[in-house]
């Protein structure tokens, strides 16, 4: 009996090592396999996928740790974007490393967050996502009209011919050549992309189990409850905010490198709210669920693009309908229907789930 | 170390047109239980919320040990030594009772973001010796089996415990408790009794609104009566039982 | 002066549509805590079908005047928008009205995206000129141009505001109304219909919607099936300027964003010397939005609420 229980009780890690040891081998094959069947835009849909798991990681400190209603987070990653832009492209002729640009860029989103933050956080919920907006729509102003008088942004027009990231001097954009075979660029970025996305999610789960982490929780459940407990609920609060931010502002500076190009329509406020859907349908506060909410909203889209139009010509033999047009409608009903079905979100909290089931 | 623990100096609050308190003083001695009792709508919760910050007195003075608290925020006063319970409990419900007490912890630790992240011997120290002390502080008030419990699925009585766990949590000089024994049963009041009085012998005095006479003669050693936002008597049980403001104030003016 | 007096105008007449944008945000919000997100497109719905009947009207020859023709075709559209926002309530919101906060806001979000790709399935992609039947022959006062159309905007709006107040202040209905923004159950308990309360209030918001969605695109001369989101986006912010669930705060608010972006629009210029044009006139919105919250945390008009313990 006790040999058949100790030797269940050393199944189980080992049944928790394969099954990591699995889940890091589909990381590592992952490309290659969606390349083959799909070709080099899947690969990079996949990198975006990447990208947008590190943003809504960062949001979900802020919105689903601290509970504070964030709508213009994409500007964190407008700032980190531009930044990467202004100091590594022929616009100014800069062409400083990306690994000095990205921890300057985090420190610069960061500053930014808590310059937003300080005089805003003791706002009530929807004041702030108000402010917050406003805040994202000025910086996506400013990014759209500052070519005059003096020539920084480049306008509507963005900047382009940003430097590629480098790996020990390495450029990513020259792919990777592996067995004789060449793979393009999105390859190579997709490691680059895989390793700073674990880092984040490993820095979001250190954060959520610690003094920080219950503080967020403790202002989210009752603001007034965790003042009580002695803790500075605005310190604490700015604090998810510019860590929140200084997210944005790394993703931001990927993204530049990653794209070779930046342009104010990639951080408009549909970007903000895309990533607030991430967070809130894949489950709120859940890093798990964050990240599948993240994936399912990069996808989604683009299964859509490509599955369309095949169908409307089978069905009526022709395009009836814009499949742009189209392809939108079935993706907001989708974030209807998800939330009607799931008003936790896909994927929540054990104790969300709960929380809901009592409540129903 | 003088002998007062907290001195309140005609303290003045008005909301609106009203005056919820009108110049009252009060001087609470370490090492004691002292009640604070009056009928509803008296003021006492509105003290309460004076002195832990939550409201500005418009006017007095404040003392914790001879240091002045107007104007200090919450979080402030917490840190010079001062806890409370809320009337209508405030738990973090959706966690479970240790987190619960570990929360309040917070101004113990000191692990920042690197700290959080990076998890150096130091903090998993502290994270350890804080899990551990949150099970002590739930033993110590008698709920230490519900330690892995969602709080708000915990029994009315042991939330009620488990708020003074959380006070507890911070290391009080004094402890406010806004009626910790509403809602509960004679069984439940007699523990809490003992509780209190251990609080109280384990060095924390304390500080305790409560509308059940029985519970608050036996054991404070001090009263103050409110009616009507104003200090109508003060003393020990048995002088405050006796006078004859407080008998009109409880039974109307013609009983007086 | 002449600029001065202009900007005045263009303000005020922007301004007043805004209000009854954001009247019908600020209800939704007084009641249920929720932001209409898709609020906008029924504006830009409104819009759009008054355009289209407009047309078909115009090409019948009918011989009408131009103003009947135009409330003919509001009058046909003004029930298709309530009926919107009815359904809207219906299906997206009542099934979510216990579910965390921030899910409404995602099906309202995924309300807006699909309202405004029908919209463009419908209409097109181009701008929906706004039939040219209407007097546009500006009068000059004070050396500043308006025309009749924007003095009966103007008019309209404020007509429609004074309706909206009677009729909640004074009425049954309305007051109804006021007990459910107050406490929902406490209502219920004294026999008020709270959902059907509920669903009067985003019919009456729809409405107020539509009518300003037609004042734009006369206004303009034009209509797009994306013009509901910055309207919306616009409007919004005016009612949490004025303290969102405040309708008078709603109507303030509307009239001083359209105030602040005109005169900012009018004179960003001249006010940094040159370094800023008028495309800055939404930061200056924006700008003006924060400061007012941040020295006045509740809005202009909104309760300061004392946290209570």
């Amino acid at each position: 009996m006790s040999k058949t229980l100790s030797a269940k009780s050393h199944s189980l890690p080992a049944k928790v090592w394969a099954g990591y040891a699995l889940l890091a081998l589909a990381l590592l094959v992952a490309p290659f396999i969606v390349g083959q069947v799909g070709g080099n835009a899947w690969v990079r849909i996949l990198d975006f996928a990447l990208l947008y798991i590190m943003l809504a990681l960062g949001l979900n400190i802020v919105v689903g740790f601290a509970g504070l209603l964030d709508l213009g987070y994409i500007a964190f990653y407008a700032v980190g974007a531009y930044l990467y832009a202004l100091l590594a492209s022929a616009h100014f002729d800069y062409h400083v490393s990306a690994w000095i640009i990205l921890p300057i860029g985090a420190l610069l989103a960061c500053f930014f967050g808590a310059m937003l933050g300080a005089p805003t956080l003791k706002l009530r919920g929807d004041y702030l996502a108000v402010v917050t907006l406003g805040f994202g729509e000025i910086v996506r102003l400013f990014m759209n009209n500052l070519d005059r008088p003096f020539n920084l942004t480049n306008g509507p027009q963005g900047i382009s011919g940003i430097d590629p990231v480098s790996v020990a001097g390495y450029g990513l954009n020259k792919g990777i050549t592996l067995f004789g075979q060449h793979f393009p660029s999105s390859y190579a970025y997709y490691y680059l992309f895989l390793v700073c996305m674990l880092l984040v999610v490993f820095v979001c789960i250190r954060l959520e189990n610690s003094r920080l982490g219950r503080a967020w929780v403790a202002i989210r459940e009752d603001e007034i409850a965790a003042q009580a407990m002695g803790i500075n609920t605005r310190n604490v609060k700015l604090l998810a905010f510019a860590l929140g931010a200084s997210f944005g502002g790394v993703a931001g500076g990927l993204f530049s490198g990653f794209q070779g190009f930046v342009s104010p329509e990639s951080f408009t406020l549909m970007e903000s709210v895309m990533v607030l859907c991430m967070v809130v349908l894949g489950g709120m506060g859940h890093i798990p669920g964050v990240i599948l909410g993240a994936i399912l909203l990069t996808i989604t889209p683009e299964v859509l693009r490509e599955v369309i139009n095949p169908l409307q010509r089978s069905l009526f033999g022709r395009s009836v309908v814009d499949p742009e047009n189209l392809r939108m409608v079935l993706f907001g009903l989708a974030l209807v229907l998800v939330m009607l079905f799931r008003p936790a979100g896909l994927w929540p909290s054990q104790r969300r789930r709960e929380e809901l089931e009592d409540d129903a | 170390m003088s002998d007062v623990l907290l001195r309140a100096e005609k303290i003045g609050k008005v909301f609106g047109g009203l005056k919820a308190l009108h110049d009252v003083s009060l001087t609470i001695p370490r090492n004691c239980i002292y009640g604070l009792i009056g009928p509803n709508g008296a003021g006492k919760t509105t003290l309460f919320n004076v002195i832990t910050g939550l409201y500005k007195a418009d006017g007095g003075t404040l003392e914790l040990n001879g240091k002045s608290l107007i104007g200090c925020k919450p979080h402030t006063i917490v840190r010079c030594g001062v806890a409370r319970t809320f009337q209508n409990i405030r738990l973090f419900g959706h966690m479970t009772a240790q987190e619960n007490v570990m929360v309040a912890r917070h101004t113990h630790l000191k692990a920042g973001v690197f700290g959080a992240i990076f998890r150096p011997p130091a903090v998993r120290r502290e994270e350890a010796a804080c899990r551990a002390e949150a099970l002590r502080l739930l033993q110590y008030v008698g709920i230490g089996s519900q330690a892995n419990r969602v709080a708000r699925e915990l029994s009315y009585g042991d939330q009620r415990r488990l708020e003074i766990a959380r006070a507890l949590a911070t290391e009080p000089q004094l402890l406010a408790l806004d009626e910790p024994a509403a809602g509960m049963n004679p069984t439940e009041r007699e523990t809490l009794k003992n509780l209190l009085l251990q609080i109280r012998n384990d060095g924390t005095t304390l500080l305790l609104i409560e509308h059940d006479v029985k519970l608050v003669l036996g054991i404070c050693d001090q009263l103050s009566v409110l009616n009507f936002g104003q200090c109508i008597a003060q003393g020990t049980p048995e002088q405050v039982r006796r006078d004859p403001a407080v008998i009109s104030a409880y039974l109307g003016s013609s009983a007086a | 002066m002449d600029i001065f007096v202009q900007q005045l105008f263009n303000g005020i007449i922007l301004g007043s549509i805004y209000a009854l944008i954001a009247l019908g945000y600020t209800m939704v919000y007084g009641i249920l805590g929720l932001i209409n997100f898709a609020h906008g497109e029924v504006v830009m719905i409104g819009a759009m079908v008054t355009i289209t009947l407009l047309r078909i009207l115009v090409e019948m020859n009918t011989g009408l005047p131009a103003a009947a023709l135009v409330a003919l075709a509001i009058t046909t559209a003004l029930p298709l928008c309530a009926l919107l926002g009815f359904t809207l309530e219906r299906v997206a919101y009542r099934p979510l009205r216990n579910a965390p906060r921030l899910s409404p806001l995602i099906t309202a979000i995924g309300l807006s995206i699909i309202l405004q790709n029908l919209a463009m399935i419908i209409w097109g992609r181009n701008y929906a000129p706004f039939p040219p039947i209407l007097d546009t022959t500006p009068w000059k006062i004070l050396g500043a141009a308006i025309t009749p159309l924007q003095v009966v905007i103007v008019i309209l709006a404020v007509a429609i505001m004074a309706g909206l107040w009677l009729l909640i202040g004074r009425t049954r209905k309305g007051r109804a109304m006021r007990a459910v923004a107050q406490n929902p159950n406490a209502a219920r308990l004294m026999g008020v219909n709270v959902d059907g309360i509920i669903s009067l209030t985003f019919v009456l918001g729809s409405s107020l919607g539509c009518i300003a969605g037609v004042m734009v695109a006369a206004n303009y001369g034009q209509a797009h099936a994306t013009m509901g989101f910055m309207l919306g986006l616009k409007a919004f912010a005016a009612a949490v300027l004025g303290g969102i669930g405040n309708l008078a705060g709603a109507m303030i608010g509307g009239l001083l964003l359209g105030l602040i972006e005109s005169f900012g629009a009018g004179y960003i210029g001249d006010l940094t010397g040159g370094f800023l044009g008028s495309q800055y006139q939404d930061v200056f919105a924006f700008l003006v939005l924060i400061l007012v919250l941040v020295f006045r945390p509740s809005g202009l008009m909104g309760e300061r609420v004392a946290e209570r313990a």
